[in-house]
């Protein structure tokens, strides 16, 4: 097959330049040539995406050997005539090409030769060391150091990009409907280009440098597109937030690039540099705690985890196919994403696995119980998504955190396609609904809308990790790897995971139910979208369906696949190269029961709260006659009600209002008495400090520079030649200085 | 190969060049010697290059930094020039004494 992985530089190129075309001649060309071109783009791009994907699997079914890498690597710089400019840029693009010479073992570090061999001997040829593909191209040289910018693929790398793709694809058809006759169209979809390209940038970068750039750009795409409606304050404000919020990570994200770089020895950023350094013996584990906490505050940004997740539900200001595609989906997956490919830095710099600081996981785990809790009081059925992607975010870092990478990764990979569906199918409604996204004017819409209604329900189901669609698997090898890891050092984080598995379910069956059952509320006359917007919800929901059994689990209660079929997601996006030891937790019967029970339960309870609290009146008011057996239907669960009214009732929106509360009173009572005792001091440090001392310093200073400046200026004539005339003669006596004196 | 004629001879086109822009009051003037003062600049560049590399026909650094003044002069004159015309045509006067409104 056409080998595709070492020139996948190509696939973020095509998407720049569609954004430089729509850019320059979109308005020219008018709306549908816009479309067009960002729509035949992205296919292209799907379709390279594919490829890259395929060579892959197969260079892992049959890894490379010895010979083949070395011709790998002259082929390449063959390949790549921007390296052969020199023939000095070429021998050291030769060396650093790849991470392929190093796994053929030449200049292996120690721990990672270990690994190869341990591997190699244990499992055979199946989870042989499989090294990423890198090309990489010199991009500037600087105080001896040469940087460089290039290419990585790996498993994760092509799984990204395959996401990214679809997603976009379907969202940029699915917006030719939905930003119909929008007056910043061409605007809009030149974004939608630059953020793809910025995206599959940024995941197939090949150093930490380049990562920063493509996170910068995704984040000015973000703010761009959260503002698109900039005619309302509270779109320009929201995007401000997003920005600014971001900017506060992104100075740790700066930290933490600048000193993994220099802990790996200050030569080189590129990222297989610096895992193996964190690998390696040597590593100087307190810098890389401090540099991996730094990267965390970048992730903690981006991903929308707690303190800095406020800027998420914000961001829904934005259009509907935007939110699916860079609030839900890819660019908040971002940090979870940063810390997949940085894993060895944080494994080693935090200790997963090893110690009792579980930082990650723990931030993961507290993000993920208050992002469900929130989505509880929001009325507005996109911010129920928003909090809902805040707390799934938490359970991917939690994953990551506990050491559960695979299983992390796999659920932003499932995550993508139902979540992207769900917002999608928001946007669907709120079409229908005279673009209101208040869940309290909707309802019934399940019989005006069946298509938008069916891929929601899919996509809800798959959200609460109902068997067998994805997220039953991923959400469950979380839990796995929760229960496992560490010999239960992570009890707290399964707590926390299966409370979650709880409310996700109990809040999108509220969502659901407030939306498409029970009486129409609003003024609209809902209708079904057209094929546009309906065909991509089929699309992801039916990934929705599929996309779990990738990473079927090895045994399910008893029941064997071939070994050919399961856990082909781990198989083929886990690293095996510069990776730390992880462990597998293999699927635990009685916590998929559980979390499934949990889930069903919660579906339970929002169906009886949500829906038979409200349904009778609403349904006996319009039809009585009609629906009189209904109502009968409906008393029989009448003790089910008081049940569920006390309980759910009594609890859940207590536990939201507790949440709010706490955020209210002790979380800003701790701020503002933090604020008071601070003015108290301030106010003793003001009368002694600051207008004894320094303002005495400061008036002494002011009043000695304008005496300075009544003096000089004089001399200011605005005479140029005055001037002129003084810079001769203080050349002139410089001159003298050097030539007299020196 | 001697010098110092070289030498003399920038040297008298430098201290012409720095009477002009001193003391003249016509823009275009000042310009000018600014221009005068950049080729006294040049004339010694090319005079140490050749000087110094006298048996090397190949090394023509001084030659070549000559060549990028003169263009960096061209560009500054360019500017110069607009300069000059919208004082012009604000002032209908290119007396670079009446221009003296930063006066502190």
């Amino acid at each position: 097959m056409f080998n595709m992985i070492d020139k996948v530089w190509i696939i973020p190129a095509l998407m720049a330049s569609s954004f430089l075309v729509i850019l320059f001649f979109g308005k020219r060309w008018g709306t549908r040539a816009t479309a067009g071109i960002g729509i035949a783009a992205v296919s292209i791009c799907l379709m390279l995406s594919v490829i890259v994907a395929g060579n892959w699997i197969s260079r892992v079914n049959h890894p490379p050997t010895g010979a083949a890498l070395a011709a790998d690597v002259v082929q390449a710089n063959g390949l790549t005539p921007q390296t052969g400019e020199n023939i000095a840029a070429e021998a050291n693009a030769a060396t650093h090409d790849s991470g392929e010479t190093v796994a053929a073992g030449s200049t292996a570090t120690m721990s990672e030769s270990e690994h190869t061999e341990a591997s190699a001997s244990e499992h055979g040829a199946e989870h042989e060391s499989v090294p990423p593909v890198v090309r990489t191209v010199t991009w500037f040289q600087i105080g001896g150091i040469e940087f460089e910018m290039g290419t990585l693929v790996d498993g994760l790398a092509a799984m990204m990009l395959i996401t990214v793709c679809i997603i976009s694809l379907l969202v940029h058809i699915y917006s030719t409907e939905y930003l119909h006759g929008d007056v910043r169209f061409t605007h809009y979809y030149a974004f939608l280009s630059l953020f793809t390209a910025s995206m599959l940038f940024y995941v197939l970068s090949s150093n930490t440098l380049q990562m920063l750039v493509g996170w910068e750009l995704v984040g000015v795409c973000s703010f761009g597109l959260i503002g698109h409606w900039w005619e309302e304050k509270k779109n320009t404000d929201a995007a401000l937030k997003a920005f600014l919020t971001n900017r506060v990570g992104d100075i740790g994200l700066i930290l933490g690039v600048i000193i993994t770089f220099f802990a790996a020895g200050g030569t080189s950023f590129n990222v297989l540099h610096i895992n193996e350094y964190a690998l390696s013996q040597s590593a100087n584990t307190t810098l890389l705690l401090v540099g991996a906490l730094c990267l965390f505050g970048g992730v903690t940004s981006k991903s929308g985890q707690f303190p800095l997740h406020t800027w998420l539900p914000d961001a829904m200001a934005g259009p509907t196919p935007v939110s699916a595609l860079i609030h839900a989906a890819t660019m908040v997956v971002a940090g979870v994403y940063l810390i997949a490919r940085l894993y060895p830095v944080f494994f080693s710099g935090l200790a997963i696995g090893s110690s009792t600081f579980h930082y990650v996981a723990f931030i993961g785990g507290f993000t993920t119980i208050i992002g469900g809790l929130l989505a509880f009081v929001q009325t507005d059925l996109k911010k129920v998504l928003a909090y809902s992607t805040i707390s799934q975010l938490g359970y991917m870092v939690m994953a990551l955190g506990v050491g559960a990478w695979t299983a992390g990764v796999f659920h932003l990979f499932t995550h993508a396609f139902f979540k992207a569906c769900l917002f999608l199918g928001a946007g669907s409604v709120s079409h229908a609904c005279h673009h209101t996204f208040d869940m309290r004017e909707m309802g019934g819409l399940r019989k005006k809308m069946p298509i938008t209604h069916a891929t929601f329900l899919i996509a809800t189901l798959a959200l609460a990790g109902i068997f067998p669609l994805a997220g039953f698997w991923s959400k469950d090898e979380i839990l796995a790897g929760s229960a496992s890891g560490q010999d239960n050092a992570y009890t707290i984080m399964l707590i926390f995971g299966l409370i979650t598995a709880f409310l996700t379910a109990a809040y999108m069956g509220r969502a659901y139910w407030m939306t498409f059952w029970g009486d129409y509320r609003g003024h609209a006359k809902p209708h079904e979208s057209p094929k546009v917007i309906t065909v991509p919800l089929m699309v992801l929901a039916g990934c929705a369906v599929v996309l779990g059994f990738t990473n079927f689990p090895k045994s399910f209660f008893g029941f064997k696949l071939p070994g050919s079929l399961t856990t082909r997601f781990e198989h083929f996006v886990e690293p095996t190269f510069a990776f730390p030891p992880i462990q597998h937790a293999a699927f635990t019967p009685w916590l998929a029961v559980a979390s499934t029970i949990l889930a069903a339960g919660g579906l339970f309870v929002a169906y009886q709260y949500y829906e038979k609290n409200r349904g009778p009146h609403g349904l006996t008011s319009r039809n009585k006659v009609a629906l009189a057996g209904y109502t009968f239907l409906e008393n029989k669960y009448y003790l089910d009600d008081l049940y569920t009214g006390v309980v759910a009732g009594s609890t859940k929106g207590p536990i939201a209002r507790a949440a709010n509360w706490f955020n209210q009173n002790i979380l800003d009572g701790i701020i503002n008495g933090i604020g008071l005792g601070a003015r108290k001091i301030a106010a003793v440090v003001y009368v002694v400090a600051d207008q004894l001392i320094i303002d005495g310093a400061v008036n002494g200073s002011g009043q000695g520079s304008e005496g300075a400046g009544q003096l000089l200026r004089k001399i200011q004539t605005g005479k140029v030649q005055q001037y002129a005339s003084i810079l001769f003669a203080g050349a002139v006596v410089l001159a003298g200085v050097l030539v007299f004196v020196v | 190969m001697f010098l110092n004629q070289f030498l003399l001879l920038a040297a008298i086109l430098f201290c012409i060049g720095v009477y002009g822009v001193l003391a003249r009051k016509n823009g275009v003037l000042v310009l000018m010697s600014i221009e005068l003062i950049l080729n006294a600049v040049n004339i010694n560049l090319v005079a140490f290059g050749a000087y110094w590399n006298a048996n090397d026909n190949t090394n023509v650094s001084g030659q070549v930094f000559a060549l990028f003044v003169i263009a960096v002069a061209a560009a500054e004159v360019g500017v110069g020039l607009a300069l000059v015309l919208l004082i012009y045509r604000n002032r209908q006067s290119i007396d670079i004494d009446d221009v003296d409104m930063l006066k502190g």
